[in-house]
């Protein structure tokens, strides 16, 4: 295609922005052709949202220059950059749950159309896109994939000749992301150029044409995905060899450690999902993966187990053969259930106090506590056992929660939480935002933790992990859960089938509560 | 050039300690300045509010005397404020602590019962309980803010003691002052230093320093109230009750500002009267924070505050300023603290202004 010869789109040279200590961006340049599908690669902190937030006239660079189709401009804030033609889909949306799709968009839009004129135009554009919008509905009612195309939409209504779409396949199921794929490609045969980011390299490959890697604020590489391995791409992600993790053998049958009958719950919040019920074994040594588009009532389920909620019987959860489902926290971990949660600082760890007190918030009832008075040499002990053990990387025990990576603060709160031999390890999307080594690190500790006879509960959005890891998984759609397969008896498709609520027949359609 | 704030990347520790003493500086030199208008001598005033009051051994009784509710109070308080539960009630608890063990006083006292001390401030205390389990069971049981319920119970409180001096417990040999018989002798504190009023309350006071020091730093109890305060969701998920720690937190701020209300009527007062506190339960919100929440820095600071009691006293008799001069100086230790705390997780800086940006940013 000789589109591909003529005046780049954009091209950024020698981009830099310094933030208080960090260096965000170093020298950045890439340019992107009229029609392209450029992906920006490179792990958490590597400096893809600055980068993108210079585009799209959110942050002011500290140096560099930006050309849009060939002549030099400054970009001063996103109303600067929308009448250039650059057009964004954020990670998290910003719509208004009680307003209409219409509404939602003219708001965003702020032009002097009426309502009824925007809903011919909104019709239009999602039919030319195949893009299911109805104009009418109340965005609380939508899916997160639906509300995706909504800001699509939003974004197309505008005419936009760059559009950077942000992570935008973490919310979806396999069989919307395809769709999404079918929709980019299409913008990209009329001229539009998009700046696609992401980590999931096998979603790169079937979509960009390039890709521009970024490592620690730098470009260290640039390389045609439709060429390259996924090994050769995340090598450059991460500056290193990949290692790899390994389950061992799975053992004979073990004994019910987790068990939940006709678990069904009502959510405590406005536009929660309800648990409708849920039923589901987890025995010894068995790690069973939950998938399921989040808001489908992973965290409501999650709260149920862990006992931050409690379920309406005693029965409804047993942890090792005991009633337990009106116990809170507390009593559940005294039954040997430790819990990873989905949010790292300010629930799983506490910003402000230093590693040795965090490593004492959960298992203060493993002997750290005598008499009333926190025993700090053991817990101390214990807190260097954990950064030991797990590599993480810290100043030491007195680092505060907040002064470690993403990364480096799970591993922590794994280490934490695996360190008392738990029976039943509930672990809520542990990988999420994590880099590659310590993912790997990661999944590889809850599989020795199940080899070793406990059982494993991972709640995840990423399907790639839950088939590698999971010996058992089962769906959540709309607050209810899918019998669990054996992971080699299933397949993605299957999966996301079901992720997108088609249950099998019998169960009845799953729908998500709205009120 | 034009000022700017620029956040910190993480918050400055020295800050935390640096911004009291530029609040103390600050307002130094804003009371000078008040002085001066007022038509009196900085310097002098200076001296009277801050140097005279320590230069005998009766004015260091009687900074001890001023400190010790204030140091009972902020303790409390600032257990409460670390798990985010504002307590500035303090008053009205020590309003109600001095009335409950005022009448044990008043209904028990002269027999020479050795139980009569212990058991006035015993009584002290658990008024001041009382008065603070209100705003913990309307927290807990319908979640209503405790900073309204604490504040509007200290108002009811004083009515109260109003209610009483001026009706059923008025001295009738007292020619119709609204005020109670003096106290007999065996329901008075006893004195620590022979012809000044420093009576054993301090060393209550004294004592909780270090209890409140380890109940924050080393018992589990303490842990729950800070991480409840800091993270509530990393509580929940460790399965603390902060329903269990917002009782902790009034119950025991409520009963250190009623032993402080029964130490002032049993020591220096011996009775009660409409007036007992010259906001003694206000005063120790600032001490409280003055001293960064910690124990050993709130006994600094209810030293300092002590002191501008003592001193504005003072320059009442000898300058002949309003007491009101005390409270401006309270209020500018406050003003000065809250703005440079603002320092702790920002820095000032020099920015070249945004013309000038647009040319550099191109060099």
């Amino acid at each position: 295609m000789d589109a591909r010869s003529l005046t780049p789109r954009l091209r950024l040279s020698g981009i830099t922005k310094r933030y208080a200590a960090t260096l965000a961006n170093s020298d950045i340049s890439l340019s992107i052709a009229p029609g392209e599908i450029h992906a920006l690669l490179g792990e958490n902190g590597a400096g893809k949202s600055t980068l993108v937030k210079i585009i799209y006239g959110v942050v002011r660079p500290d140096a560099g220059a930006i050309a849009w189709e060939g002549a030099p401009v400054e970009i001063a804030d996103p109303n600067a950059a929308r009448r250039l033609g650059v057009g964004m889909v954020f990670q998290h949306f910003s719509l208004f749950e009680s307003l209409t799709v219409a509404e939602n968009i003219a708001l965003g839009l702020g032009a002097s159309e009426t309502i009824a004129e925007l809903t011919v135009r909104i019709e239009e554009i999602a039919r030319r896109y195949g893009l299911a919008v109805e104009p009418t509905r109340h965005v609380h009612h939508l899916s997160v994939g639906e509300r995706q195309r909504v800001e699509i939409v939003r974004c197309l209504l505008q005419s936009p000749r760059l559009l950077i779409m942000d992570e935008p396949t973490s919310v979806l199921t396999p069989q919307e992301a395809e769709g999404l794929f079918d929709v980019l490609r299409r913008l990209s045969d009329e001229g539009c150029s998009v700046l696609y980011i992401s980590h999931k390299l096998e979603e790169i490959k079937a979509l960009c044409e390039h890709a521009t890697v970024l490592r620690a604020g730098r470009v260290v590489g640039e390389c045609d995905p439709r060429v390259s391995t996924e090994q050769q791409m995340a090598e450059l992600m991460i500056g290193g060899a990949l290692p790899t993790a390994h389950r061992a053998a799975p053992l004979r049958e073990g004994r019910p450690c987790l068990e939940v009958a006709r678990l069904t719950l009502m959510s405590d919040e406005p536009f929660g999902t309800h648990l409708r019920d849920i039923s589901f074994t987890l025995r010894d040594g068995e790690i069973l993966g939950i998938a399921g588009v989040a808001g489908n009532g992973q965290k409501e389920l999650l709260a149920a187990l862990s006992g931050e909620r409690r379920a309406p019987t005693a029965e409804a959860v047993r942890i090792g053969g005991v009633a337990a489902g009106l116990l809170g926290p507390a009593a559940r971990r005294r039954l040997h259930q430790s819990f990873i949660p989905e949010e790292r600082l300010g629930r799983g760890a506490v910003a402000e106090f230093p590693l040795r007190e965090n490593a004492l918030l959960t298992v203060y009832q493993a002997g750290f506590v005598r008499g009333g008075l926190i025993r700090f040499a053991s817990v101390a002990r214990y807190a260097r056992d954990i950064i030991t053990r797990f590599n993480v990387k810290a100043a030491g025990i007195d680092a505060a929660g907040s002064s470690l990576s993403g990364g480096n603060m799970q591993k922590f709160i794994v280490g934490r939480e695996i360190g008392t031999n738990p029976r039943v390890l509930l672990a809520a999307h542990p990988t999420w935002g994590v880099d590659i080594g310590a993912a790997i690190a990661i999944r590889q500790a809850l599989m020795d933790l199940a080899a070793a006879g406990s059982g494993v509960l991972v709640v995840s959005e990423d399907l790639a992990e839950l088939f590698e890891i999971s010996d058992y998984i089962a769906v959540l759609s709309g607050g209810r859960l899918s019998a669990p397969k054996r992971t080699h008896e299933t397949t993605v498709e299957e999966v996301g089938l079901l992720m997108g609520g088609k249950m099998e027949a019998g169960a009845g359609p799953a729908v998500a509560d709205a009120a | 050039m034009r000022l700017s704030l620029e956040a910190r990347a993480k918050p400055a520790r020295i800050m935390v300690w640096a911004s009291p003493l530029i609040a103390a500086v600050g307002s130094i030199i804003g009371v000078s300045i008040l002085f001066a208008v007022l038509g009196r001598d900085p310097l002098a005033a200076l001296n009277i509010l801050f140097v005279a009051p320590l230069e005998t051994i009766d004015g260091l009784a009687e900074l001890g005397l001023k400190a010790t509710p204030l140091l009972l109070c902020a303790i409390g308080i600032a257990v409460g404020c670390r798990a985010e539960v504002w307590n500035i009630g303090a008053e009205g608890q020590f309003t109600i602590g001095a009335i409950c063990g005022g009448g044990v006083a008043l209904a028990f006292g002269g027999n020479d019962s050795w139980w009569l001390l212990p058991v006035m401030l015993l009584a002290g205390i658990a008024g001041g309980m009382a008065w603070a389990a209100i705003p913990a069971f309307l927290k807990t049981r319908f979640n209503a803010h405790e900073i309204l319920t604490t504040l509007m119970l200290t108002y009811v409180s004083i009515q109260l003691l109003g209610y009483l001096v001026h009706g059923p417990w008025k001295d009738p040999q007292g020619y119709s002052f609204p005020q109670t018989r003096q106290f007999e002798a065996d329901a008075l504190l006893p004195m620590l230093i022979e012809g000044t009023r420093l009576h054993i309350g301090v060393v209550f006071a004294l004592a909780s320093v270090p209890l409140g020091s380890i109940l924050l730093g080393r018992t589990m109890l303490g842990f729950q109230i800070r991480t409840v305060g800091a993270a509530p969701a990393a509580a929940r998920y460790a399965g603390f009750s902060r329903n269990r720690i917002v009782w902790v937190c009034l119950l025991l701020s409520g009963g250190m500002a009623g032993l402080a209300g029964i130490c002032e009527v049993a020591g220096p007062d011996g009775q009660l009267t409409p007036v007992i506190s010259p906001g003694y339960g206000f005063a120790a919100i600032i001490v409280a924070f003055l001293g960064r929440l910690n124990p050993i820095g709130i006994l600094f600071s209810s030293a300092l505050m002590a002191l501008l009691y003592l001193g504005g006293e003072g320059l009442q008799v000898s300058m002949q300023l309003p007491i009101a001069v005390t409270g401006t100086i309270q209020g500018m230790l406050l003003f000065f603290l809250l703005a440079a705390d603002v320092l702790i997780n920002y820095r000032v800086r020099l920015k070249p202004s945004r013309a000038a940006a647009g040319a550099t940013g191109h060099a």
